[in-house]
Parts: C-alpha cells; structure tokens; sequence
C-alpha cells in the first residue's frame, strides 16, 4: 500500500447523502479479478446518461473540478454493499480522501485498506465545504495526516483516526503485515479454541 | 460477582486472540465463506506475497452471485462471468478448499446454503465477503461481511483486526397480525430508525416476536440488520435454534451435539446486561410493508400514504421512483415480480407464497421471476409439491443464485420498470439500469403478481 501523508488537492463536491457502493460501481461493473480499471465506472449511471453520454451535470464531469483528488460527499457515504471494488473505483480514479460527515463501516475499512483517507468532519463543517467548493472551483484543501488536520482557505478542523490504522497509512503497512507477526498468538489461541469451531 | 454480558460479548470475548495495545483487536473466525465475486483478488494478493492460506478447511465456497439461473448445465455464456467462476474453482482447488460449484446438490447462495447444511452454529463468528453475511447471526453467530482486503487478511492468518462494536438491542413484543412476515418485522424496525441507525454497532433482536419466529424468519431479520447501518445482528439461540441444526450435514452428532447445545444454552443475554442503545416496538403496530424510495428506510404500511415532505434524499428518491408525496401505492400497476434473494428465498418464503397463490392464476402482464436460495430449496419445493401450485399459477421457478437481487447476471429489470421484490435493497439502478425496486415480503410479491398491482393484502387474509 502506498504511505499517505499529506496532501494538498483540489475537491470535488457530492452533496447527495445516503450514497450506496451501488452507485459507487453497479454490480455489472465487478465481473473482473483484479484491482484494477475500476476508475473509469465508477459513480457509472450518474456521470453517463441512458444514451452513454456523458451528464455534463454531474460535478465529475465539470471541467471547473478536473483533477480533484478529494471526494466531499453527503452524510452516511458507502452505505450498502461490501464490495470492496467501491474503494478500488474512487483509487483508481484518482481520488486519495473522502471528506463526509458519516461513513458506513464496511466501506470506511475498505478505504482504510487501500490507502484511501476517509475523513469524518461536522455536519456544519461539511455543510460549510460544500459550499466554498461550489463558489470557488479552484480551492486547495490540505491534510496533515500526521497532525490529524484538514485545512481549508477559511477553516481548519481536526479529525479522528484509529492511531493503529494511522500508523499504517503514514508507513504503509496492511494488516496482513501485522496478523502475521502474530502467529504465534493466534497458534497458542487455536490450541485452547476448540467448542465453537467443532 | 461475574459481570452480566450480552450475547455479542460472550461470543466476541471468547474469539480476542490479542490486541493491539490502544488500537484493534484480533479477532479469531470460526468460518469463512467465500463466493466468485469478492474472492479473486484476495487470493491474488496472497499469490503476489508468497502467503499461503492459513486454514483451508475454515473456508466454504459456493458459486452465487454472478451465475446464471437458467441452463446451468452449459457453459456460461458471459465470458468474463465465466472467468471468474473458473477462478473460484482454480482457486478452491489449488488450495484444498470445499467448493459446493454450480450444479452441486448444495450449491446456492452463500447465505441461504451455510445454515442449510449446519455450517453456521450458535457462539461462533463467520466472515464472508458480501454484507448480508449478518444473516448467520439468526443462529447467534457473530457473522458480518467484509471487503477483499479482509478475505485476504482471514486466508493469511484466520483472524481479522477490528475495533470492537457497540451494542444495540430491538425488542418486539406481541402478537404479529396475520399476513405480517418476518419481512415487514425488519422493514418496519429500518423505517423507524432509519438506515444509519446501527452504523458502529452489533444489533441484538429480542422479544416475544423473534422468539416465536422460525429460524428461516429470523435470518430475514438478522440479513436486513446492514440495511440499517449495523454490521451485524444477532437472536439468542434457543430450542428452535437447536431443532433446526439437529442432524443437518456439518452439524455436531451424538454427544458432541448434547456438549454443544449445553454450551449454546449459556450465551443468552444475562438479565442485567446493559446495551449501547435500545428500542422497543409493538408487534401490533406492524403492518405488510413496502418501500416506495430508494433506500430500505423508505417504507410505509401497505395501505398508507408517501409522507408529504422530506430531505433532499427523499427528493431525489420520489424523482426517481417517479412517485408523488402523499401518493398511497395501492393499484399501481406491477410488471415485474421477484421472489428470491438472501433475504427471502428460503423454502418458509416459497410455502407462504404458495399458499396464497394456489388455485389463482398470475397476471397475464407480469413477469415473474421465483429463484429458490439453493439446491436444496428447489428438492423441497418438488418434493412438498409446491413447484406444481406455481407452475399451475402460470409462475415458472429458476435456478438458484443471487439473480435479481444485484442483477449482476442476466436477470435484469427492464429501465424505468417497477419491480416489487423480495431481495433487501431498492437503490437506484440495484436491480438493473434505471430500474424501480419496491421492497416487500413475499406474501406482498405473490399477491402482486396474481393482481397484476399492487394490493392491501390485509383486506383479504384473516386469523
């Protein structure tokens, strides 16, 4: 996994809340077997109309947000669907951090897992983002991975992070890395575990 | 004086092989289940770094989710569908992990075929890659879904690193009306607390009405249990639990069963336990629900009006549906019916679709599409005749799989169709481009396809 330790970025804004991984990347979108070119479907039925043209008024497509690498989405953001393959399309379509106001577990992992930052900020605050990036397009967000801040041109908040899965993103590291440096636990475990796996 | 624990607790607490000081825990898994979708690219990983699987014989797969549910005796006609079930069997091979393909006599999907062949077991945790793994958690399994990353992490080292959950209880009480299913129980919870309400918890349901529900009506519960934002749900085992294990193919035999069920008897929920968050509800409060949004939030009782206002996403969702607010949904007209899906497709949902359908006939206009969980779903439906009642109501049954649910396969719903469906999600485009997914039991979804609309079933079932 590549380290993530600061950035500085422009933003996309999607204040649609509720966003499920379906929408992120439809079911006929996971027939592949690697990580791979998931970017160009993701978000699929929204960013192209029924005729596959492209909808020029979805803010991906907006030329004033080309080359956004921060997601500022509605509330409850990556609800629904495990798949995994939601965090794989936002990478692979350049995105490093999504910035909302509430994550759904499953996909706040998944992102954790491949280096994306999901950064969870105030309703106010995100109400505030949304706002500025709709009025000024060209607006640079910075985080501070290591400082735990996010910084906008009027308004710096802090944000939370399990300091374990911090650690992974500053180095790099997944949790293979340290589920394996514990064999010997989990070997001592398996030996006193027997009742519940039968 | 021992601390009183919730059923969560003792089931979690006895799997914490280690922790990391101030961060996650590690968390033991009893069983993993994997399927074609959410696999590949994990055992990739593991190929890529030279890891082998740590236990094989902890793993069960089954082919689902991007299969056909006609002629599975052919090819599969889709070539990359192909290629990725022709990587699961690869894959299951290579490493001595039991595949139960298609075709096989248990082959179905993940979350209807596990419980069937008493794989899933009180007390024990379960992963599987696809979020409505909280279905095992009927049994009083911890059981929830995770990403590839986490398959990954379970085929390297049979443990995951997790931040333990808080706790959440439901607790209904009372007398379910007739014609109220299992389905309406959940869509009715999910309505009142709305889809992020269990977002960072493990839901525990308790009360008279989980207690007198079969366990096929407590896995539709428990299956619905991510629809609210929870990663899992959980029913404390009890003799039901018990019978329905008893003598099921990876059951526990003989003195090992008596040992095991003596263990299941302790993991209820002590008396004083204290929980996160609680609700109550009233059994005699629920009614046969449907969705009219495009979230499982969404729902009102079958005969009752859209709410007149709402947020943006309520908005955005009416603009959709193409419903108006204050539109009740009685006699809008239905072409399309699904009866199937981890939620609903068990042999309990087919009998009571059966019932009802018998000596009606379907709606000329409707197509419907009934796709039995497994293998084993489709002996039973010969076996108690009840292929016959459909066939003789104009329904013709599939192939088991996920189908219509995710609509990864060719079962699509036609764009700008509605579909009244038994399976768990209504989001935009779920069971197809443009599609229009209404939510309902299977009660609802047969009455649906016998009157071509949608009806108030309340009006024409009794005690």
């Amino acid at each position: 996994m590549e380290p993530f330790v600061t950035l500085k970025a422009r933003a996309v804004p999607l204040a649609t809340e509720n966003i499920d991984t379906d929408q992120i990347i439809p079911a006929r979108f996971l027939k592949a077997t690697s990580k791979k070119g998931f970017g160009k479907n993701v978000f699929r039925d929204w960013r192209f109309d029924k005729t596959g043209h492209l909808n020029y008024e979805f803010p991906l497509n907006q030329k004033k947000y080309e080359g956004a690498q921060i997601l500022v989405a509605g509330t409850n953001f990556g609800c629904g669907s495990s798949r995994e393959h939601a965090a794989w399309a936002l990478v692979d379509y350049g995105f490093k951090v999504v910035i909302s106001s509430f994550f759904a577990d499953i996909f706040k992992g998944n992102a954790l897992n491949n280096g994306l930052l999901p950064i969870t900020v105030d309703a106010s605050f995100l109400k505030q983002l949304l706002l500025e990036i709709q009025t000024t397009p060209q607006l640079q967000l910075e985080v501070d991975l290591e400082k735990q801040e996010l910084h906008t041109p009027t308004q710096k908040t802090s944000f939370a992070i399990d300091a374990y899965k911090k650690m992974c993103l500053l180095q790099g590291y997944d949790d293979i890395d340290y589920l394996l440096s514990q064999k010997e636990s989990i070997s001592a475990f398996e030996a006193q575990h027997t009742l519940s796996t039968l | 004086m021992k601390q009183p624990k919730t059923l969560f607790d003792k089931v979690w607490d006895a799997h914490v092989v280690t922790a990391v000081p101030d961060g996650p825990q590690v968390l033991y898994i009893d069983k993993h289940l994997i399927h074609e979708v959410t696999s590949p690219q994990a055992f990739n990983e593991l190929e890529k770094r030279g890891i082998p699987i740590a236990r094989p014989d902890q793993i069960v797969a089954t082919a689902d989710h991007n299969t056909p549910t006609l002629d599975q005796h052919l090819p599969v006609r889709d070539p990359l569908s192909r290629n990725q079930l022709t990587e699961l069997s690869k894959n299951c091979k290579k490493h001595g992990i039991t595949l139960y393909g298609l075709g096989h006599k248990y082959n179905g999907i993940v979350h209807v075929m596990a419980p069937e062949l008493g794989i899933t077991q009180p007390g024990m945790t379960l992963v599987c890659g696809d979020s409505h793994t909280s279905t095992h958690g009927a049994f009083g399994t911890i059981a929830f879904g995770i990403g590839t990353s986490q398959v990954a992490q379970v085929f390297a080292s049979q443990c995951l690193l997790l931040e333990k959950p808080k706790k959440m209880r439901i607790t209904v009480n009372g007398e379910l009306a007739a014609g109220v299913l299992p389905k309406d129980v959940i869509l009715y919870i999910i309505a009142k607390i709305g889809t992020n309400a269990g977002t960072g918890y493990f839901c525990e349901y308790a009360g008279s009405v989980f207690e007198n529900m079969s366990m096929e009506g407590r896995m539709t519960v428990c299956n619905m249990s991510i629809e609210m934002g929870a990663r899992g749900g959980m029913i404390a085992p009890d003799q039901t639990t018990f019978d329905y294990i008893k003598d099921r193919k990876f059951a526990p035999e003989g003195n090992a069963f008596a040992k095991a069920v003596s263990y299941w008897k302790t993991l209820p929920t002590d008396a004083e336990a204290v929980f996160d968050k609680e609700y109550h509800f009233a059994a005699e409060d629920i009614a046969p629900m449907i969705t009219y949004g495009t979230n499982p939030g969404m729902g009102i009782k079958i005969n009752d009006h859209i709410p007149v206002t709402g947020d943006m996403t309520f908005e955005k969702a009416l603009a959709y549906m193409n419903f108006s607010k204050g539109e009740r949904l009685l006699d809008t007209p239905i072409n399309y019916v699904f009866i199937g899906s981890c939620t609903n497709s068990r042999i309990e949902d087919f009998r009571v679709a059966a019932q009802y359908v018998k000596g009606k006939t379907k709606a000329a206009h409707v197509t419907a599409w009934l796709v039995p969980g497994s293998q084993q779903v489709v002996q039973q439906l010969e076996t108690e005749g009840l292929k016959e009642v459909f066939e003789e109501a104009g329904f013709v049954l599939r192939q088991p799989g996920c189908s219509a649910c995710l609509a990864m396969n060719d079962d699509k719903i036609p764009s700008g169709e509605y579909c009244v469906s038994t399976s768990n999600r209504n989001f935009e485009g779920r069971q197809g481009q443009g599609a229009k997914t209404i939510l309902a039991s299977p009660l609802v979804a047969a009455a649906t396809a016998i009157a071509g609309k949608i009806v108030d079933i309340t009006n024409t079932l009794t005690v």
